[in-house]
């Protein structure tokens, strides 16, 4: 193994492995990865631990962002490390910060538009909630089409203005 | 019933309600009625999957015996399995379907509530996580009960007769036992009795909002928690653990 990689270093290569599912923005843009840092073992060697927490508690793809995320690590040459994987706090879509919503939005899924710690966790039906702008177009005349679309973290609408469907990164 | 200590039994009886449900609702991919609600199922039954392995898994490193969630949905008979049995129910129509999911949902959104300030930090952090993807699940089940029950007047009765044939379920999962009322105590569980009222609110507003006629409480059907389950459970179990008993250990 190699001298022991600075942490900057080693974000800067998580933040080249892309979500499996929404290639354009990577796991660390998506808020994936937690933390990375170095603990002393019991041995008094230093040993790389990164944090990961996935989005949805039954995401498909968290099995799949493992191994890349190990990938990446290996093609650096680094394999002593540990990855582990924590609940708490759990993932919201707040986590996901102002330039990777842009991308989101450039790759044709509108972005999350409010704050899930804002909005909080009611299950009273959603009557008000802000229009959700089309991708494409940017009209605010849109329409849901199911609550689940492709994947878990997505919704389906569809454009009133421009009448294309599109994917919608709920605010969760 | 197993002697189980009460914190494995906690864990087992919230890793089964999420995973009898899941395996129920995953029977309908590719079979939904159209296919955004074919979408929404499976993710809906995802979610819970997601969630039930989180709770076996920690069952199992609370029961100390080297069982892994695989060991707990694959390898336990039919009375071993302590979920209610509100969720073993068959699909049968997309009346019956939605009745039993909002009938589980409003539960569940309001155990996880509770469970999200539990004073076990795992309990508390799956829960926290769970919770909002269940509040997804209720919003959406309510809309359905809404869209249905003020629907066709064909839709209507379907939707009143599923709610009516599936409230005989709803007991069991107000009654506190000798876990639920142990871990209440150490500020781990929490009690199920008291949920019963915003239980009861949601799901009447909605009702009423749906148009349809609120039940009435008459005889309720327990056993569920016990392990002792309706026949559609066997077939169920089945049909989930056949491919994992046929080639034990095997790895794919």
């Amino acid at each position: 193994m190699v001298a022991a990689p600075p942490i900057d270093e080693v974000w800067a290569w998580l933040a080249d492995v892309p979500d499996p599912e929404i290639p354009i923005v990577s796991v660390v843009d998506l808020g994936i990865v937690r933390d990375v840092r170095y603990e002393r073992e019991a041995s008094g060697e230093e040993r790389l631990h990164v944090t990961i927490t996935p989005t949805y508690s039954g995401c498909p793809a968290t099995t799949m962002i493992r191994a890349n995320i190990e990938t990446a690590l290996h093609e650096h040459n680094v394999t002593e490390y540990a990855l582990d994987i924590t609940l708490t706090p759990p993932w919201s879509s707040d986590w996901i910060g102002a330039a990777a919503r842009e991308k989101l939005r450039s790759y044709g899924i509108a972005p999350p538009q409010e704050r899930a710690s804002t909005r909080g966790i009611s299950i009273a039906r959603e009557t008000a909630s802000a229009a959700i702008a089309c991708p494409r177009c940017a009209s605010v005349a849109t329409s849901l089409v199911s609550a689940f679309g492709s994947t878990p973290c997505k919704a389906l609408y569809r454009c009133n203005a421009c009448l294309e469907p599109f994917d919608h990164f709920k605010c969760h | 019933m197993i002697a189980t200590e009460p914190l494995v039994a906690l864990l087992l009886r919230l890793g089964d309600n999420a995973l009898i449900l899941g395996q129920r609702l995953g029977e309908l991919a590719g079979k939904g009625p159209i296919v955004e609600e074919d979408l929404a199922m499976s993710n809906v039954s995802l979610d819970l999957l997601g969630q039930a392995r989180a709770w076996l898994t920690y069952a199992g490193t609370c029961e100390g015996r080297g069982r892994d969630e695989d060991a707990f949905a694959f390898f336990r008979a039919p009375h071993e399995f302590t979920n209610v049995l509100l969720v073993e129910q068959p699909n049968g129509s997309y009346a019956e379907t939605i009745a039993r999911q909002f009938l589980f949902d409003t539960w569940h959104f309001y155990v996880l509530q509770g469970l999200a300030s539990s004073s076990d930090p795992h309990i508390a952090g799956i829960a926290s996580k769970a919770v909002r993807e269940v509040a997804y699940h209720v919003r959406r089940s309510s809309d359905w009960v809404i869209r249905l029950g003020d629907g066709t007047e064909e839709s209507h009765a379907r939707m009143q007769r599923a709610i009516d044939d599936l409230w005989t379920y709803t007991g069991e999962l107000f009654a506190d036992d000798a876990v639920d009322t142990e871990l209440a105590e150490r500020g781990i569980g929490v009690l199920l009795a008291p949920l019963q009222a915003p239980w009861r609110a949601h799901v009447g507003s909605t009702m009423t909002e749906a148009t349809l006629a609120m039940p009435a409480d008459g005889f309720m059907r327990t056993d569920g928690k016990r392990g002792v389950h309706s026949e559609a459970f066997g077939y169920l179990l089945a049909e989930m653990q056949s491919v994992r008993r046929s080639i034990p250990g095997d790895r794919w």
